[in-house]
């Protein structure tokens, strides 16, 4: 058989899955567990759309074995509201509009909570810097780049 | 009960997408998002030849590798019928033999990637395994590269039997130019003579393509019965149908269309590409079949626009008023017929008034994927030409370029290159707010900066839109309408119905239908949504209003005549009333039914749309990297009916433009193979490499629809080429006329001019 | 991509058993960055994919009496977020700090980035300026090879079949020492460098003691300039001098042309890039030019 076993934390949740080798972190959250959040723009780590939380850090997951998580715990974007209750990452974007067709959006959300866990009170040019592994093809980055101001003028205010 | 607060108007608020939190939450779902039980995921086997003659196919051995459930080729496609025609009239409009041939190859493969072969298997691992055991027989023949090789009379030839479409003489051998365009008014070379500066050039720009996020996907179910379902991100349901329809011989009443969200189009998903494959594919097995295109398939296989060589002249006078222009433009269209010649002769060359002008535009064939759509097709290119010479031109005669855009710009009934008059514009009123705005009259300080401003128009879709909404008993509001959602446009309608209504936002919950719960809907795209659908979920809530008026009346016993409705209040003469919920729950409580309502735009009147940016760039004369500083974008968008969304695409557009300029192009290799096929090579502006994109918003109402919107998502992408190609020209007194304005490029430019 | 084993051992010693393993190819994943979008590319098509993540040797970063370790699988992020690797290897933060973006920089380390060996590897230069050794692992036990003599082409490295990259070992820097890498692309982060130089000066008194230069994406290997280095040996730092140096560093290069970039720009990138690392490194020296 093909198959590996992996035992991973997904989104807090326990799972134990039988993978091809060959199958991706991205692939696994899609095809296995139905969390297509994550999506694949480009497959070679280069748009960020299938950005999700490896161990609490921001990774590609299209160039993440699923078999590399085992014992390891994932967050995806499904992952962020608790009860509920949005994540003030996805409140800034709502309420700013920081999206067109949403596909970028819930890897921008995510590479979003990795950079305000380094940089609580990031400029522009560091939102720039850190979000330039995810690519937009409709907002110009624009309105994106003020979410994430909002949210960190919030947490001043 | 609503306050008044709540019943102000809502055309121009600024609001958040109603349909955002499925997206800040990964919900929404898109084509490649569909899960169906026993689905079957399908695989491409792509031509590696960018012109060769399929001898033979041999899928023996692939299907005999367990999991693989069936494989097609050209073969397994029906009959065409002698009357299959598919959607879209306008010149860039393929036909459907030319659209089956460009779904799957038969018996010629024409670019590099072209599918030969699909396969559908349970599990994509198995479906690649099969592909490499697919036998292919290939007699390589001599691939045309570009427009200049393919005008060669010595060209080897992509269709043997393509006459050139000429209003003059038909040729008598076949080419590669499938159509040559001309227009004009007035005798251009006389108006040259009378000038008092000419300034002849010549202008390239190369293919690029849409860049969505999103690749191609599509899923199809062929009942036993037939009916056949399809799941896709496209961006017109209807077209999509009708197209699949035709050119597979399927009933339409037996085919249903349902779309997914949509990641990105810009023009390039308006004919389908997976559909038909996933069709035939389920047709044979008997189960779901899912296909979803790589980014390297999308960069072989999907159609980016065109490139373009324009060689133009044009004439002024001291005063700078223009005299007459001479074009010829040639614009491949790959591997079959359809650059956007028009759009370029039309939308690109009538942005100003002339004496005279003469246009011969040629379409011309390569051995590379046909083009698609990309906002404004056509318009970007020839811009890129008018735009410098504009400039040129003023800088010849020692007159501000901004003024001289102004003193020849064009007005309501100045006749366009096709003879027709300009409808009710707003350019003179954009050109005049960029005159007195700090990103125009701000100084531009340090070497190797400047300044570059550039204009364009587009005359925006109109096309046919149907709506249909319903009142429910609390007074909230359904509207279901046949237009995809590529833009926003579901918060638009929500809007739109929340203004007609004066209820809240919130009240008012938009669906994009499928072909079974839609009425005929052109394809979303040519700016037309906000404005042609606007107008018909408009007149579907006008219609309902009346349906109220008549409930109202019978319950507050008068004569419907006697009932008006204003500020969410239905009033008599005598001073009675009913808010809006209370009139749709009387409706129920009366026995009176549901309220329910359509709407439907055909043939509105143009709503033409007009851009100028400013754009201030920096030059490293070291490398030639230029980096933007500054961009701003101004616009007559008729009436935002969300300025943030609004905003949203001028921007969007504007960066793809940028991209256009600066980054983007296809790189072959000696046997027309793309060798950049990826996203590290195809490079699109990241967030690292922009500024905040300044957005102006100027509203001069438009003659027809609602509100006097004009549609806005098409006209940002075509001034920036020029924009910037204008900035560097003052940042460091030379002119670059080929995109991309790569660092390389710039510095050989720089060396050449001895400028370093 | 075609099908492997994938094994993620907990011990150097079962690493080692499975790339000795005869009749099998067994290919080291450390970030796989580059590995698995090669495997999916079927550029590499290895039998096994092995791991080193668990290993306790491939994960460390620490500062040692003979300097600077770094294991094989550290990532680019931890070497950044550093302090003393910002203090005193800044080279090397900044190469790191090149390498892709963010959610690259979290998974790509340093070893990786060596032993995929691309010429135009923007974590090469830095290694080399500073002097650094490659500590290889194999049946036979360790041995160290300057990172300088590494790579021997475009994706190959002296690395036998049934070895493994350890871990770096980096000298600490002089006193009186700098170093700068820069590369050149097309946009502001995310491209493969066109041309990459990282610039080493080690001062003695007022005059440049030593200059060490390295080259990316201009060669088939990452590659010193050392007539350029030669010609700052002994001497003072100015602007001519640097100058100089700029022109020489250009004997050093062989570049192709290709999708990225014609060799003639390389070429002048390479002039204006050691220009810049050697003006940077000037600046952080307080020599005034």
């Amino acid at each position: 058989m093909n198959k590996q076993a992996i035992t991973c934390t997904v989104n807090s949740e326990p799972k134990e899955l039988l993978v091809d080798p060959r199958l991706t972190l991205l692939d696994m959250l899609r095809d296995e567990l139905q969390l297509t959040g994550a999506k694949e723009g480009c497959g070679n780590g280069n748009c960020g759309a299938c950005t999700v939380h490896l161990d609490g850090v921001s990774v590609d997951s299209c160039l993440v074995l699923a078999v590399e998580t085992d014992g390891r715990a994932v967050t995806t974007i499904e992952g962020l509201a608790k009860g509920g209750a949005l994540d003030p990452v996805q409140e800034a974007f709502l309420k700013n509009s920081g999206m067109q067709c949403g596909i970028c959006t819930p890897g921008f959300i995510m590479a979003t909570k990795a950079l305000l866990a380094k940089h609580p009170h990031p400029t522009e040019q560091e939102i720039r810097a850190n979000l330039a592994g995810n690519l937009c093809r409709c907002t110009g980055y624009d309105k994106i780049v003020r979410s994430v101001l909002a949210i960190a003028k919030d947490k001043r205010q | 009960m609503t306050t008044t607060e709540e019943r102000r108007a809502a055309i121009g608020q600024r609001l958040p997408k109603v349909d955002g939190l499925d997206r800040v939450t990964g919900k929404a779902a898109y084509g490649a998002d569909i899960h169906l039980p026993g689905m079957l995921h399908g695989k491409l086997l792509h031509s590696p030849h960018a012109h060769a003659v399929i001898k033979s196919i041999d899928a023996s051995q692939a299907l005999k590798l367990p999991g693989v459930m069936a494989v097609i080729t050209a073969t397994d496609f029906p009959e065409l019928g002698k009357e299959a025609a598919i959607s879209g009239s306008s010149e860039y409009s393929i036909g459907a033999a030319n659209l089956r041939r460009l779904w799957m190859a038969k018996e010629k493969a024409l670019f590099s990637g072209h599918p030969v072969a699909a396969v559908a298997a349970t599990d994509p691992n198995i479906a690649e395994q099969a592909l490499a055991l697919i036998k292919v027989d290939y007699e390589v023949l001599p691939w045309v590269r570009d427009i200049d090789e393919a005008i060669k009379p010595t060209s080897p030839l992509i269709h043997e039997d393509l006459y050139t479409h000429t209003l003059g003489e038909l040729p008598k051998q076949p080419s590669n130019i499938a159509q040559h365009v001309e227009i004009g008014n007035g005798d251009a070379e006389a108006a040259f003579r009378d000038s008092d500066v000419v300034i002849e050039n010549e202008y390239e720009t190369q293919r690029v393509h849409q860049g969505y996020i999103e690749p191609q996907a599509s899923a199809a179910l062929v009942d036993p019965s037939g009916q056949v379902t399809v799941w896709t991100t496209i961006q017109g349901v209807h077209w999509a149908r009708f197209d699949l329809a035709s050119v597979l011989n399927i009933p339409l009443g037996k085919l249903r269309v349902i779309p997914m969200e949509i990641g990105g189009a810009f023009g390039g998903k308006v004919y389908p590409t997976l559909e038909p494959l996933c069709i035939l594919l389920s047709k044979k097995t008997g189960r779901p079949v899912k296909m979803v295109l790589s980014r390297e398939e999308v960069l072989r296989m999907t159609g980016p626009t065109s490139g373009s060589i324009v060689k133009i002249k044009t004439g002024c006078m001291r005063d700078g008023t223009l005299t007459g222009f001479a074009v010829k433009l040639w614009m491949d269209s790959g591997s079959f017929p359809g650059s956007p010649v028009a759009g370029a002769t039309l939308a690109g060359f009538s942005v100003y008034q002339w004496k005279a002008f003469h246009i011969d535009g040629y379409d011309v064939l390569t051995n590379k994927v046909r083009v698609q759509a990309y906002r404004g097709p056509g318009a970007p290119q020839a811009c890129f030409a008018m735009e410098q010479q504009m400039e040129l031109m003023a800088a010849k005669i020692g007159m501000n370029p901004l003024e001289m855009r102004i003193k020849n710009i064009s007005k309501e009934g100045d006749p366009m290159t096709h003879g027709r008059p300009h409808l009710k514009v707003g350019f003179k009123e954009v050109l005049e707010q960029v005159q007195r705005h700090p990103a125009w009259t701000s100084p531009m300080k340090g070497p190797w900066r400047g300044r570059g401003v550039s204009c364009g128009m587009w005359m925006g879709g109109t096309g046919n839109s149907s709506a249909h909404l319903t009142v429910n008993a609390d007074g909230s509001v359904a509207v279901v309408v046949g237009s995809v959602d590529l833009t926003g446009t579901r918060t638009a309608f929500a809007q739109i119905a929340a203004d007609e209504f004066r209820i809240p936002v919130e009240k008012v919950h938009v669906t994009v239908g499928d072909t079974d719960q839609t009425g005929y809907t052109d394809t979303s795209g040519g700016s037309r949504i906000t404005y042609s659908m606007g107008t018909a979920v408009h007149r579907a809530c006008m219609e309902a209003i009346e349906k109220l008026k008549v409930v109202a009346a019978a319950q507050l016993k008068v004569s419907a005549a006697d009932v008006t409705y204003k500020d969410g209040l239905f009033r008599t003469s005598s001073g009675q009333s009913l808010t809006f919920e209370q009139a749709a729950q009387t409706s129920m409580r009366r026995g009176e039914g549901p309220i329910s309502s359509t709407g439907v735009a055909r043939r509105l009147k143009h709503a033409p749309t007009f851009g100028a940016h400013v754009a201030d760039v920096e030059v490293d004369p070291e490398t030639g990297k230029v980096t933007l500083l500054n961009y701003t974008v101004f616009q007559d968008v008729g009436r935002a009916v969300n300025p943030t969304q609004v905003e949203g695409q001028m921007q969007g557009g504007a960066v793809q433009g940028i991209g256009w300029a600066l980054f983007e192009d296809y790189v072959y290799d000696e046997k027309g193979n793309i060798r950049n096929a990826s996203l590290l090579d195809y490079r699109m502006p990241t967030a690292l490499d922009l500024p905040m994109i300044g957005a102006e918003i100027v509203e001069v109402p438009a003659g027809d629809g609602p509100f006097g919107v004009r549609g806005c998502g098409e006209v940002p992408i075509i001034p920036p080429i020029s924009a910037i190609a204008n900035a560097i020209a003052n940042a460091t007194g030379v002119r670059i006329k080929e995109t991309p304005f790569t660092p390389e490029r710039v510095f050989w430019a720089l060396k050449k001019a001895r400028k370093i | 991509m075609k099908l492997f084993a994938y094994a993620s051992p907990a011990t150097l010693h079962e690493a080692l058993a499975i790339l000795g393993r005869n009749g099998v190819q067994a290919r080291p994943l450390a970030g796989g960055t580059d590995l698995i979008t090669q495997m999916k590319e079927r550029r590499r098509e290895p039998d096994v994919v092995l791991d080193i993540k668990r290993i306790p040797e491939c994960s460390q970063l620490s500062h040692e009496r003979d300097g600077l370790h770094i294991g094989a699988a550290v990532t680019c992020t931890a070497l950044i977020s550093d302090p003393t690797v910002r203090e005193r290897y800044l080279i090397l933060a900044q190469g790191a700090s090149l390498i892709g973006s963010v959610q690259i920089q979290n998974r790509a380390g340093l070893g990786g980035n060596l032993c995929n060996a691309a010429p135009s590897a923007d974590g090469i230069p830095g290694l080399i300026c500073l002097g650094a050794e490659a500590v290889i692992a194999g049946p036979k036990g360790r041995r160290a090879v300057p990172v300088e003599h590494f790579c021997t082409g475009p994706g190959k490295t002296v690395l036998g079949r049934d070895e493994m990259l350890l871990e770096l070992v980096v000298p600490p820097p002089p006193a009186q020492s700098a170093g700068a890498y820069m590369r050149f692309i097309p946009r502001a982060e995310m491209d493969i460098a066109v041309a990459g130089v990282g610039s080493f000066i080690t001062l003695e008194g007022a005059l440049c003691k030593e200059a060490r230069i390295a080259l990316a994406a201009v060669a088939p290997t990452p590659v010193r300039a050392r007539a350029a280095e030669q010609s700052l040996a002994g001497q003072a730092l100015t602007r001519a001098a640097i100058e100089r140096a700029g022109a020489l560093a250009m004997e050093a290069a062989s570049p192709i042309s290709d999708v990225r970039g014609s060799k003639e720009y390389r070429m002048e990138l390479v002039r204006v890039l050691t220009r810049r690392t050697l003006t940077e490194c000037a600046k952080r020296l307080r020599v005034p030019l």
